[in-house]
């Protein structure tokens, strides 16, 4: 990775409430176009470490560049070069597809006739036309999770945050879910992404995994399984986990 | 600025779909000014009562017609015997008899005292108990002209003694009350709890994530409150202006701009209520216990600041409804310009500051 550009690069990067340690001083980068994977259980510090990399959190200690701006005192830049879909529903319930996508846009400060074209695109893409005026509630889970993603990405961001974006989604949904990052990170796009899934694991390019606050492993899938002679990605991680039990 | 609108078209969408914060927002103010205007009044107004008159003389009849003439009561008819009494009030419409004794004049005029039975319909006790009052101070009054230059008073005895209070109008009192309750409820609890459901539904990160400041996305947030509390507060001063003919005495525009001044107050108490609270359960008890409560109690609205103990005379001050109460109160029914209510209005702006300050200071540590 060292001869690509990084999209993200984190250098000792801890975060300290009180006693506790969320995030104890984890260093990674991650290429421009990358499929990264950011695995933990519950509580080991995933959320935490991607809000510090987002902007809306502070690092107690360490340093790290997001799409070239650090975020110590760049935070305002970031926040213009990344898309973010949080784990919980990213998009107004109460508004129609088409109000959320003009919300967003308009935040973002596209211009009206952006906007217009860009939902145009988006909803035919989705093959949305007959939904596109209902209320963002009346959806399925999935249907709304894959344009929230959409919506994420509204403004050209060059890296993607998704925290879980496919948490209580159906196996052919998260399927086609996952054919959209493709899809983005094929023109380019950098995806950061946690999941729960293991078999997600499986489609990243590369994948950390947190354990209480550290980076435990970090590699491709396949040299992954190999160093922890494991059959799935499911097997690694439950080895790292027992490991430090 | 199209941002800004765009951000403000969306709250509206918000509060236009949710049937409960329009009620809370238009239905709320109409139905608190009827109730206290109309339901919760210690007026009365066109009474039926009915006259069973023995005596039949000049005194009698004058003072059924000092009755007729007041506009609190109608006489709707003349009961001849004792036996009628009961029938009459059987069919509900009569509230209460007037019952003049045989020999009411002599009685008058040779005993110099006479009494006179008032029967009201109990069912409704309150009224009851208004109407003998009504009744009796109409007798007072009577009695009172009987008795200009006369050395030896006439005395005519009703069964009640009470003392009519003509300036007993509740409404009036309850206008400046209820309009700051409104207002506080609707800025304060509406914001907290509108801020705080973009918290619990994870909404509030993505706008934080966006290029949005959080200074924006609060003040995005409040704009479309400020409009609606606006609203309100014009809607009760009409309402009691043309429904309950309340004149306001003082200047529209200071009342106009003191009410702009509180309904800033209550946004900043509403903003520092969602930088603590994290729900919109927990928002809607902190505004309901630490706003509503206060001021209905302690403001001075409905009880008397001047009669509590004095610890809670102390606390009253602290309450920013009591000095809004006493600068609209002075505005709308003794016409008071800024000169005489500075002071309070003063105290307004500085607690407001404070609390702006303060939600500043908290919002941040909240986004570290």
């Amino acid at each position: 990775m060292k001869n690509k550009e990084n999209a993200i690069q984190v250098e000792n990067l801890t975060k300290r409430f009180g006693d506790f340690t969320a995030v104890n001083n984890i260093s990674f980068e991650v290429g421009k176009g990358e499929i990264f994977g950011f695995l933990g259980a519950n509580g080991a510090g995933k959320t935490t470490a991607m809000k510090m990399l987002i902007g809306i959190s502070k690092p107690s200690l360490g340093n790290a560049q997001v799409a070239g701006f650090n975020v110590l005192t760049e935070a305002e830049q970031i926040k213009r070069n990344i898309g973010y879909m949080s784990q919980r529903f990213s998009l107004y319930n109460d508004l129609t597809i088409k109000e959320n996508i003009v919300f967003f846009g308009g935040i973002y400060g596209l211009s009206s006739a952006d906007i217009k074209e860009k939902s145009q695109t988006m909803i035919h893409e989705l093959g949305l036309h007959d939904m596109a005026n209902s209320l963002v509630g009346s959806l399925p889970l999935g249907w709304k999770q894959k344009v929230a993603f959409s919506v994420a990405l509204l403004h050209n961001p060059k890296i993607v945050f998704l925290d879980e974006p496919t948490g209580g989604v159906d196996p052919i949904t998260r399927r086609q879910f996952w054919e959209m990052i493709y899809r983005e990170a094929n023109k380019g796009v950098t995806i950061f992404v946690t999941t729960h899934y293991m078999d997600e694991a499986e489609y990243c390019d590369r994948v950390s995994i947190m354990v209480a606050g550290k980076i435990e492993a970090l590699d491709t899938p396949k040299h992954l399984k190999r160093q922890f002679q494991a059959d799935s990605m499911n097997q690694v991680f439950l080895k790292l986990a027992r490991n430090r039990e | 600025m199209n941002r800004f609108i765009g951000f403000i078209k969306k709250e509206f969408y918000h509060i236009l779909r949710d049937r409960r914060s329009l009620f809370i927002l238009f239905g709320m103010p109409i139905v608190q000014v009827m109730l206290f205007g109309f339901a919760i009044t210690n007026e009365i107004n066109n009474v039926d009562i009915a006259i069973l008159d023995h005596s039949k003389d000049v005194h009698t009849q004058e003072i059924i017609n000092k009755i007729a003439a007041s506009k609190y009561f109608s006489i709707k008819g003349f009961i001849s015997h004792e036996d009628g009494i009961e029938s009459t009030f059987k069919k509900g419409k009569i509230k209460a008899v007037l019952n003049f004794g045989k020999d009411f004049s002599k009685d008058l005029v040779t005993e110099k005292k006479v009494t006179v039975q008032i029967l009201t319909d109990a069912t409704d006790p309150n009224m009851a108990n208004t109407i003998s009052n009504y009744i009796g101070s109409i007798l007072q009054n009577y009695q009172q002209e009987l008795n200009q230059g006369l050395k030896l008073p006439y005395q005519i005895i009703p069964r009640t003694r009470m003392v009519f209070n003509p300036e007993l109008k509740s409404v009036y009192m309850f206008v400046p009350g209820v309009m700051t309750i409104i207002l506080m409820l609707v800025s304060a609890m509406m914001t907290s709890i509108s801020i705080t459901r973009e918290k619990e539904l994870g909404t509030m990160e993505i706008l934080l994530v966006s290029p949005l400041n959080p200074f924006q996305v609060i003040v995005g947030k409040v704009v479309p409150y400020i409009l609606l509390s606006i609203i309100n507060a014009v809607a009760i001063i009409l309402l009691s202006i043309f429904v309950f003919k309340m004149p306001v005495q003082g200047s529209l525009f200071l009342l106009g701009a003191e009410s702009i001044l509180f309904i800033v107050n209550a946004l900043s108490l509403g903003i520092l209520i969602s930088t603590v609270a994290t729900t919109q359960q927990a928002a809607m008890m902190t505004s309901l216990m630490g706003l509503m409560l206060p001021v209905i109690l302690l403001s001075g609205f409905i009880f008397p600041i001047s009669s509590m103990p004095m610890p809670l005379q102390f606390i009253s001050n602290i309450i920013p409804a009591k000095w809004f109460i006493i600068i609209i109160k002075g505005i709308m029914l003794k016409g008071v310009g800024l000169a005489y209510v500075w002071k309070e209005t003063l105290i307004l702006i500085g607690m407001t500051l404070f609390f702006i300050g303060l939600s500043v200071k908290k919002y941040k540590i909240r986004l570290e």
